[in-house]
Formats: structure tokens, C-alpha cells, sequence
């Protein structure tokens, strides 16, 4: 199966991705390439087969409700692109 | 055992431990003579980061420690990690331009831990762009080069580890592996490298890729070194919600035993057209000499391997999806700049920040988690999972290992494979299996093929990695081929 340039547009703006004019035949054509060559699973016998999400088969494990873990905001906002009293900075959303 | 500070870049853990503890060179003397081979060969490309003042005041705390009478297990080791293990203080790229300038708040549990046992980080090794990607070239910061031919890939997405440990730049290097992220790059250097268990060695502070498949390993010169630094790696932790809680044995102590009577299965359908010949032969060399050392060999199949890689790359991509998402241009990593609104600041700086490889990969699994494919592709490909997973259950009630080809072929050119995606992931066809089924697996060296390196791979049930390791050391014994050094760097 073949991916339209208006599809894989879609699937970006999906993703939060922005795509160079450039690079979008481009783009178009492996991701093209890779849905065809996944498309083979349709073929494979799967009825009454369980979906299989994690090696182990494992649940969750539950902890207590406690707080483990000090307030390091100043430490880990210095890695933020900009903050100001704390909180992080972002372009206007509400007019 | 060499007592010349000359000829240490050469020894392995193992030898190193002796030397240190009978006094014949100290950590320091260690840490500056491998400092300064890196430096000397940066050609490589195989190191992000280099942390030349913490890792001489480390060496000087594990010599310290060892005249006391503290060494740890690890004493005065030197160790070079993934560039995706965080690291406090100590910037963690993971080879994207979108990390290039995130610094840690913490350390991962496996750094964390072979630090505690007293080993020595040298620095931060070159990646694909966050682990995606079977030939380094999707680093940001450029392809690392192979050591036995600078023409060549060292494999990836854990290159840069590998070549360093191929080169003799360390005796050993952290790396992880989604879908033979460690395996893959280790056949085509000529090094040992092991993925343990799903489960077995915590994921916290490894940065995400496909988390139902990622784990931590190693990356060494021979699988007795593996095996030791598994010990120290292994074991559960409350922070990663997967990890297992298991007893960790002494992965050394059964090495030693005779390999008369294992059961080790040999594939069908690992030796079908895809195979380069000369990797058969090697393989297959191997093999005799395994059963010449007293195993049987046992004819078993794994009939839907052909349908690991089309089930990776359906399960692996959804998984990337939905962990790249947190890469958002607000909180930590780049920005793109003057935004006109929040949407054009998320496109753009995810944009700018991530190379064409990783955005393949988001968009392959948005597209097969978008509203009407989940079911076609997801939920087919998660079924799939369960067939390859229950064809190796199947196997593994005749035989204890299965031994096969790590790779379909040795190192390819930098270049030849990067503009056709799909032949790329085909190299990974006989390592995804063990990710999708969460088995341990190894890859050693069995040999040559255009005088480049052949990988050896032998992959076990859950928690075998005994098992794994003791075929592995055992081969080790009788074959000198992990001890061969590319001429450029003996």
C-alpha cells in the first residue's frame, strides 16, 4: 500500500512534526516502502492468537502512595529553553 | 599478564583486577594510559563526551580504596557508557540534536551501580540517533568508523561502544538493545557483547525506545568479563516498573564447568539464502567445534522468523511514538526559535531537534496507532509477537540454547545501506526475535570473512544467562578469535 503526500502531511501533523518542503517525496516514498513491507503480517494465520504487549506477562506492581523523591524544580529547570519563577514559558495560548 | 603500562589497553577486566591487586600498575596509571589512547584515536568518532577529570579523580578514589583493603568488584575498572544512560552532571545526548545540550539530574541505576562498585567512566559513547538505527550513521554527531576497516559501519546502534572496546580504547562499554542494538555491533567488530533478560537489568534513567523491548548490557572483550559486570548491573529496582525481582547468581561461577551434555539448537531457516556464505562457514565452524567440546547439536525451528522483522518494525516504531512524545521543546531539550504559537513550537522544535530516521519511526507508529489501522497493524503485529515468542518457548523444550548467526553478513560500507530503510532493518533479522520474546542473547566472535569479524550468537530461555555465558566461555577457551586486535590499534 502506497501512502499519499496528503496522508503522510496528516500523519506529521499528528506526530507534531514539522517536514522540509523538500524532504516530502522523499518521506513519502520510505514511509510507502516501510507500510508495504509490514503489510506481510496481514498474511499470517493469528485467529484465537492473544495479542502479546510484554515479554513477561507481568502486571504492574503497586506501591504505596508516599512521596520518595525531594523538589529538585531548580535543578531540573536548568535544562529547560526558558523558565521564569519556576514555571516554564511557553507562546501565548489564550488571547 | 604484561607489566608494562604500555601494554594494559590489551588486557581485559579479568587481568586487569590481577594486575591492580598485585600491585603491578594502579588505576590511575590505567585510566591516563587509556585516556590518552581515545584522544589518540578520535578518528574513530566513537566518543560524544569525554569526562578526563572525573574519571582521574574516580581512579584515584579506587586506588585509595584498594590500599585500604575496600576494592570494590569493579575496583579502579575503567567503563564507557551509551550515550543514552544519564549521567549526573555529565551531558546525555543519546545522539540527537535535540539532547545536545540536556545534562542529567541523576544517574542511571547502571551507572549508578558500577560506579558504587568502584568502576572508572571514561565517557559517553556515539550512538544512533536515540538508538534507532543498525549502523551508527544516524548519529547527529556523525558515524563512528569500524576499527578493522575505517570504510566500514561498526554496526549500531551501540558503535560507538563497540569500536571503542574493538580498538582497545577500553576493555569494556555499557550499551543497550532494542532489536540487537549490543549483538549486532559486537559480530561486526569482533567483540563479545550480551543482552540480558527483559527485566533483568533496570531501565531507569536509560532513555526510551520501545519499552516492551529495550535493555541494558554489555559490551566487552571476552563473555568471563560479561559475566562479571552483569553481577553488578543485575538485579531489581523499585524505579523501573518491569524490572524483575529475582536473586542475581555469580554469573562466573559456572563458566567453568565442561560443556558435555548441553543441548544446543541449530536453526533451520538461519542458514536459508539470506545468509552470506562466508558467515555460514564460520558459523558453522563454530558449531563443530562446540559439539567437538561435547555438546549435541539439535535441529529445531523457528518457523515465523521471517516475520520478526515486519513485527518490529510495527511494534517498536508505536512504542517510539508515544516515547518521543515527551520531546516537546518546553521543558528540557531544543527549541526552535520566535514560535508564532504552541503548535509551531512543538512541529518545529521536533522538527529541527530530530534526524530522518527517528521521524520515520514516530510517523510509522502514529500511522499504525492512528484511529482505523491499530487493529490492522498494532493488534496483528502484537499477535505475531505471540507466535514468535511461542515458537521459541517450543524450542527451547529441546534444546538449552539455540547457536546461530548474529548477523546476515559482515560490516557494510558506511553509506551503502543508509538511502533504503528496509535493508537496513534486515540486518537485524536474527537478533529482533530474542527482543520480541525478551530473551537473553550473545554475541562472540567466531572467525572472519573478508578479514572482517564474524559474530557467533546464542540466545537462551528467560534468565538463562548461565547458560548463555558458560557456551559463550567455554568457546572462548578453545578459540582465540575474541583475542585478535584490528592491526591499526594492537
Amino acid at each position: 500500500m502506497s501512502l499519499s503526500k496528503d496522508q503522510v502531511q496528516h500523519i506529521a501533523m499528528l506526530a507534531r512534526l514539522s517536514l522540509d518542503e523538500n524532504d516530502i517525496d522523499d518521506v513519502v516514498d520510505k514511509l510507502s516502502s516501510i507500510v508495504n513491507f509490514v503489510d506481510q503480517l496481514q498474511a499470517a494465520p493469528t485467529d484465537n492468537v492473544l495479542p502479546m504487549a510484554h515479554p513477561m506477562d507481568q502486571a504492574q506492581r503497586l506501591r504505596a502512595d508516599r512521596v520518595t523523591e525531594p523538589n529538585e524544580r531548580d535543578r531540573i529547570q536548568q535544562n529547560a529553553p526558558e523558565v521564569r519563577d519556576g514555571l516554564y514559558l511557553v507562546p501565548k495560548v489564550i488571547e | 599478564m604484561a607489566g608494562a603500562t604500555d601494554a594494559l589497553h590489551v588486557l581485559t577486566l579479568t587481568e586487569l583486577t590481577k594486575g591492580m591487586a598485585g600491585g603491578e600498575f594502579s588505576a590511575r596509571e590505567l585510566t591516563e594510559t587509556l585516556l590518552s589512547r581515545i584522544s589518540e584515536h578520535d578518528s574513530l568518532n566513537a566518543f560524544i563526551t569525554i569526562t578526563a577529570d572525573d574519571a582521574l579523580a574516580a581512579a584515584d578514589s579506587a586506588d585509595a580504596a584498594r590500599a585500604n583493603g575496600n576494592a570494590g568488584p569493579l575496583g579502579g575498572l575503567p567503563i564507557v557508557h551509551k550515550d543514552l544512560f544519564c549521567t549526573a552532571g555529565v551531558r546525555t545526548t543519546c545522539g540527537s540534536r535535540i539532547l545536545e545540550n540536556f545534562v542529567s539530574p541523576y544517574d542511571a541505576t547502571v551507572v549508578a551501580r558500577m560506579a558504587d562498585a568502584g568502576a572508572v567512566t571514561l565517557g559517553k559513547t556515539n550512538m544512533d540517533e536515540f538508538a534507532m538505527g543498525s549502523s551508527n550513521e544516524t548519529s547527529y554527531f556523525g558515524s563512528v568508523k569500524n576499527p578493522w576497516d575505517p570504510g566500514k559501519s561498526p554496526g549500531g546502534s551501540s558503535g560507538g561502544s563497540a569500536a571503542s572496546v574493538a580498538a582497545r580504547l577500553v576493555p569494556a562499554a555499557t550499551g543497550t538493545d532494542t532489536g540487537g542494538s549490543i549483538r549486532q555491533p559486537a559480530a561486526l567488530t569482533g567483540t563479545t557483547g550480551l543482552k540480558p533478560t527483559y527485566g533483568r537489568v533496570s531501565r531507569y534513567g536509560m532513555v526510551a525506545f520501545a519499552s516492551s523491548l529495550d535493555q541494558a548490557g554489555v559490551i566487552t572483550r571476552s563473555a568471563e568479563d560479561a559475566a562479571l559486570l552483569l553481577g553488578v548491573m543485575a538485579g531489581f529496582d523499585e524505579r523501573d516498573s518491569t524490572s524483575v525481582d529475582r536473586p542475581v547468581p555469580d554469573y562466573r561461577a559456572s563458566i567453568d564447568a565442561p560443556l558435555k551434555g548441553k543441548r544446543i539448537g541449530i536453526v533451520r531457516q538461519h542458514f536459508d539464502a539470506g545468509l552470506n556464505t562466508d558467515c555460514a562457514a564460520r558459523v558453522k565452524e563454530a558449531l563443530a567445534a562446540l559439539e567437538g567440546q561435547g555438546a549435541s547439536l539439535v535441529e529445531v525451528d523457528l518457523p515465523n522468523l521471517d516475520l520478526s522483522v515486519p513485527t518490529y518494525y510495527v511494534v517498536a516504531p508505536a512504542e517510539c511514538s508515544s516515547n518521543m512524545s515527551r520531546f516537546d521543546g518546553v521543558r528540557f531539550g531544543h527549541r526552535a526559535e520566535n514560535p508564532k504559537d504552541l503548535l509551531d513550537l512543538y512541529c518545529r522544535s521536533r522538527g529541527e531537534g530530530f534526524g530522518a530516521e527517528v521521524k520515520r519511526r514516530i510517523m510509522t507508529g502514529t500511522y499504525v496507532l492512528s484511529a482505523g489501522y491499530y487493529d490492522a497493524y498494532y493488534l496483528k503485529a502484537q499477535k505475531v509477537r505471540q507466535l514468535i515468542s511461542q515458537d521459541f518457548k517450543a524450542a527451547f523444550e529441546k534444546v538449552d540454547v539455540i547457536a546461530g548467526p548474529t548477523a546476515p553478513t559482515p560490516a557494510f560500507a558506511l553509506g551503502e545501506k543508509v538511502d533504503d530503510p528496509i535493508t537496513m532493518y534486515l540486518n537485524d533479522i536474527y537478533t529482533i526475535g530474542a527482543n520480541l520474546a525478551g530473551l537473553p542473547g550473545i554475541s562472540i566472535p567466531c572467525g572472519f570473512a573478508d578479514d572482517l569479524p564474524v559474530g557467533l550468537q546464542l540466545i537462551g530461555p528467560h534468565f538463562a544467562e548461565e547458560s548463555v555465558l558458560h557456551c559463550a566461555h567455554q568457546y572462548q577457551l578453545i578459540s582465540d578469535w575474541h583475542r585478535r586486535c584490528p592491526e591499526a590499534f594492537a
